[in-house]
């Protein structure tokens, strides 16, 4: 019977066979799919079970938070709720629901489970703690914004021009990220669409001096209509100026000298100077690629490439010919000439703390693009002071502290309409910028950036001064 | 080194192993490491001791038998222990008392059947017995329905006993002891018929009976996997009886077509071999009894990977209840190979599949050794009966098969399990120590 004995064995063998490569199926070769599959919770139980880590204010202020829930697991809460909820963003993992700085921090916020800590974690037994995000918000600037855009569709940024930290970031309308359904989680400050109007003059001035072309005593005929690309263009009110120099055209914001010189620079050189500033792309924020917009010139058929020669390249340079911006984008010009021409990367989060307390990442300062020579920067910075002193912008002059800045009144809507987009950008103190803001309030009745934005902007700026950056 | 040695050796790593595995669920669960490794080392003492004794018994009433037969079944058991406790802890320490009272049973089964030959004589009664034993779960009153399927009786205060544990050996038994009377007759009388060998009408009987037993079991129990156990270990013995291959097509056949028709018309069955064609079936999936376990199954060994989270590591309960809510339905019983798989990964898996494998190796060795046809044959049909058990119900867990309640031997939680293992042990042991008893 030996034979049918070993027979048998080799079916048993066969069998045993097809159960590891079965085993080898799930556990290898279609893991993946099914550890994807939508039906597998495993996932979603396991990351429910870590208390993951806040997100903190650069005061200390809780803006996210994991506060115990049934069963060993965790809800995600929002003390600050619709304040500091375009920042934030929100995770809520059991609908798969995530965006701002919960998306961007999730795997620090999780806890970075590696190596050494992670092996010595399950040795000591201990629960699974992420860690804290601490960022730059500063609460009490943000309610400044808050107050000041109160029952008015805008925007503030404010950073600071030296390391790029973001101090507020606040659009109204807001929603409240612990009830997702209580408004559009749609983000003015990076995903608004704007025309900026005379504050992109800042971005052609830049291209003309540091290009070499101009200085800012250059003299130019800032008469009223010019024709530009073909078409008339006029200056507020049609006031000629006649023969200025570029600094007084800047402070009087003569559209007519800005649109000749920018196509006397010509294409090139203008697309070059919009670049280095960050246009065409998305902001080097730390934040979801997905969540943000990049600012560009648009054409009837969407925006036009980098370089194309559809642009309407002289109503561009006085921040209109389709040319839409975010705040976040005229942030970032403003504060490239309040740190002498140095575009730092803006970021909200400074450093990644766990729970004993220990830094495990800082997030420093970093550059991210030289855009202008550190003797434009001053030039310009100069220029942009006359605009508070005795130009435009003189509604967000801070008595004894210097202000630069540049105002905006871009037309939207119908010929005639009298609809406008409001802008100020400026810094503050001018001669050692700590804080550079970017602010409009969309579609007003016939509103100006003098007195619609500049003093919004001015708010902000006091509070942050205040505090003592 | 003499076999009786090298069976006690091979206790170490048994209770290493149970050491090594309290320690990592220790380590998942405690915060004092200084509880971690008294606790563990004292558990693996105390397993050391256990084992220790069933060797002795052995050393002394069955010195010639099989050396790696125990050693291989206690590292399943104490994996069993280990991944139990895990999973449940008091579970795990009525598991422990299980184990105890197996040993005990091991010891007596040795000690009163030395000569385990005279089985023979009460085959009829055994038979009997197992199939009373087999029906018992479906007599009102006692019997308990679990997932649909009749597979237990209820002790009061002793919890689930499952009767077919102990069926499968007196039926192993059983057939044994009758073909070795008739399995000569059987070969001799067969006649050829389009090509296909049967045996004679008046033996063809025994086949019929054993066919009608298993689709009985299917329609009682209302599970294939314990049918396709018992029938394809009876078949086993009558292959190695009779020699003819012949005759275990046939029987498949037959058993192929019966699973077929009772798929399609028992509702239970139905939903199982659904749940393991269509398990991503978003309205099976809900359903009560659907694919949910089957599907959670293939996750769960799909987050272990090649080498596991680790023990003590997988997710076992849905979160937010505060009674549990099992992830995975039956994680310490029919389920238990995918929890392992999770925790120990693939290679973990393929160790204890190896492992099995080498105990029906040892079993069907006893089976070659054996002089007599009643030894052979028994040896046979335990070892054919363990591994199918395997089979089905590691097949049930990774999709090969549709899925079905039975206990992954020595490892899954359950008394009647541990017990009727060990009893098989037993009866492999006696078997072997007899056919390499020098002559003399």
């Amino acid at each position: 019977m030996t034979g049918p004995i070993l027979r048998l064995f080799g079916v048993i063998v066969v069998l045993f066979l097809l159960l590891i490569v079965w085993t080898t199926r799930w556990t290898v070769i279609d893991a993946k799919s099914l550890t994807d599959n939508p039906l597998n919770h495993r996932a979603l139980i396991d990351a429910l079970q870590i208390k993951r880590g806040r997100i903190l204010a650069r005061d200390g202020t809780v803006l996210a938070e994991s506060v115990p829930a049934a069963g060993g697991t965790f809800n995600r809460r929002y003390p600050t709720g619709p304040k500091f909820a375009q920042a934030v963003g929100y995770s809520d993992l059991r609908t798969g629901r995530i965006a701002g700085l919960e998306d961007q921090y999730r795997d620090q916020l999780r806890g970075l489970q590696t190596g050494f800590s992670s092996v010595f974690g399950q040795l000591s037994g201990s629960q699974r703690v992420g860690d804290d995000v601490h960022t730059s918000l500063d609460p009490k600037a943000q309610q400044v914004a808050i107050n000041d855009l109160a029952g008015r569709q805008g925007s503030v940024v404010a950073l600071d021009p030296r390391t790029g930290s973001i101090l507020a970031m606040y659009s109204n309308p807001t929603y409240n990220n612990n009830n997702l359904a209580s408004g559009s989680t749609f983000d003015f400050a990076l995903q608004g669409q704007r025309p900026p109007g005379s504050t992109f003059k800042v971005v052609t001035t830049t291209a003309a001096i540091d290009s070499g072309a101009y200085t800012p005593n250059s003299m130019i005929n800032g008469d009223s209509p010019k024709t530009i690309s073909g078409v008339p263009l006029n200056n507020d009110l049609n006031q000629s100026f006649g023969v200025i120099t570029l600094t007084q055209a800047l402070t009087q914001s003569v559209n007519t000298v800005f649109a000749q010189v920018a196509v006397h620079l010509g294409l090139a050189k203008m697309t070059d100077y919009m670049q280095r500033f960050g246009f065409y792309a998305k902001p080097p924020l730390d934040y979801p690629s997905s969540e943000m917009d990049s600012s560009k010139p648009y054409g009837s058929k969407g925006p036009y490439p980098p370089g194309s020669r559809n642009v309407d390249l002289g109503r561009v340079a006085i921040g209109q010919g389709g040319l839409l911006v975010t705040p976040m984008q005229m942030a970032m010009v403003v504060a490239s000439v309040a740190n002498g021409g140095q575009l730092m990367k803006p970021h909200f989060a400074t450093k990644i703390v766990d729970r004993d307390g220990r830094t495990v990442q800082t997030i420093g300062p970093a550059v991210y693009n030289q855009v202008m020579k550190p003797a434009v920067a001053q030039e310009i910075n100069q220029m942009m002071r006359k605009v508070v002193e005795e130009g435009t912008g003189q509604s967000a002059a801070l008595g004894a502290i210097s202000v630069a800045g540049k105002t905006g009144t871009a037309s939207i809507g119908a010929t005639g309409s009298n609809l406008t987009e409001p802008w100020f950008i400026g810094f503050a103190p001018a001669d050692s910028p700590k804080v550079a803001v970017a602010v409009t309030v969309a579609q007003t009745q016939g509103g100006f950036g003098a007195t619609v934005a500049a003093p919004i902007a001015k708010d902000v700026i006091q509070m942050l001064l205040s505090e003592g950056l | 080194m003499r076999p009786r040695n090298r069976e006690l050796l091979g206790l170490i790593p048994a209770s290493l192993l149970l050491t090594a595995g309290f320690a990592g669920v220790f380590i998942q669960h405690s915060s004092a490491l200084s509880k971690l490794s008294n606790v563990s080392l004292t558990y693996g003492a105390i397993f050391l001791g256990l084992t220790v004794v069933g060797h002795l018994v052995i050393r002394f009433t069955l010195p010639h038998a099989d050396p790696y037969l125990f050693p291989l079944a206690a590292a399943l058991a104490s994996c069993g222990i280990v991944e139990v406790y895990r999973i449940d802890p008091t579970a795990a320490r009525r598991q422990a008392i299980w184990f105890v009272i197996a040993l005990i049973l091991f010891a007596a089964t040795i000690v009163f059947l030395r000569d385990y030959r005279k089985l023979e004589r009460y085959r009829y009664t055994i038979a009997a017995a197992s199939l009373v034993l087999l029906i018992l779960p479906r007599l009102p009153g006692i019997g308990a329905q679990v997932n649909g399927a009749y597979l237990g009786v209820r002790i009061p205060g002793l919890g689930v006993f499952q009767p077919a544990e102990f069926a499968k050996i007196g039926l192993v038994i059983f057939l044994a002891s009758y073909l070795r009377d008739t399995r000569q007759v059987m070969v001799m009388g067969a006649r050829r018929f389009l090509g296909v060998t049967f045996p004679p009408l008046k033996y063809l009987g025994p086949l019929l009976v054993m066919w009608g037993l298993a689709m009985l079991i299917m329609l009682l129990l209302h599970d294939i996997g314990s049918s396709l156990m018992f029938y394809g270990g009876l078949l086993a013995v009558l292959y190695v009886g009779t020699g003819r291959a012949s005759f275990a097509v046939v029987g498949l056949l037959a058993f192929a077509i019966g699973a077929w028709y009772m798929g399609t018309h028992i509702p239970h069955i139905h939903d199982r071999v659904e749940a393991w064609l269509h398990p991503f079936d978003p309205h099976l999936y809900a359903k009560i009894g659907g694919s949910f376990q089957i599907a959670n199954s293939m996750f769960s060994q799909a987050a272990g990977g090649l080498f596991g989270e680790g023990f003590g590591r997988s997710i076992l309960t849905i979160p937010g209840f505060s009674t549990p809510h099992y992830l995975l339905p039956a994680p310490d019983t029919d389920m238990i190979y995918a929890v392992l798989t999770n925790e120990i990964g693939l290679f973990g898996a393929c160790a204890v599949l190896i492992a099995y494998l080498l105990f029906v190796a040892r079993g069907l060795k006893a089976a070659v050794m054996a002089t007599d046809s009643f030894s052979t044959l028994l040896a046979t049909g335990l070892s054919a009966v363990l591994a199918l058990q395997v089979f089905v119900i590691v097949g049930g867990v990774t999709r090969v098969i549709p899925l079905t309640g039975v206990t992954l031997p020595f490892i899954s939680y359950g008394g009647s399990s541990i017990v009727a293992n060990l009893v098989l042990v037993a009866l492999l042991l006696l078997v072997s120590d007899r056919s390499r008893r020098p002559e003399r």
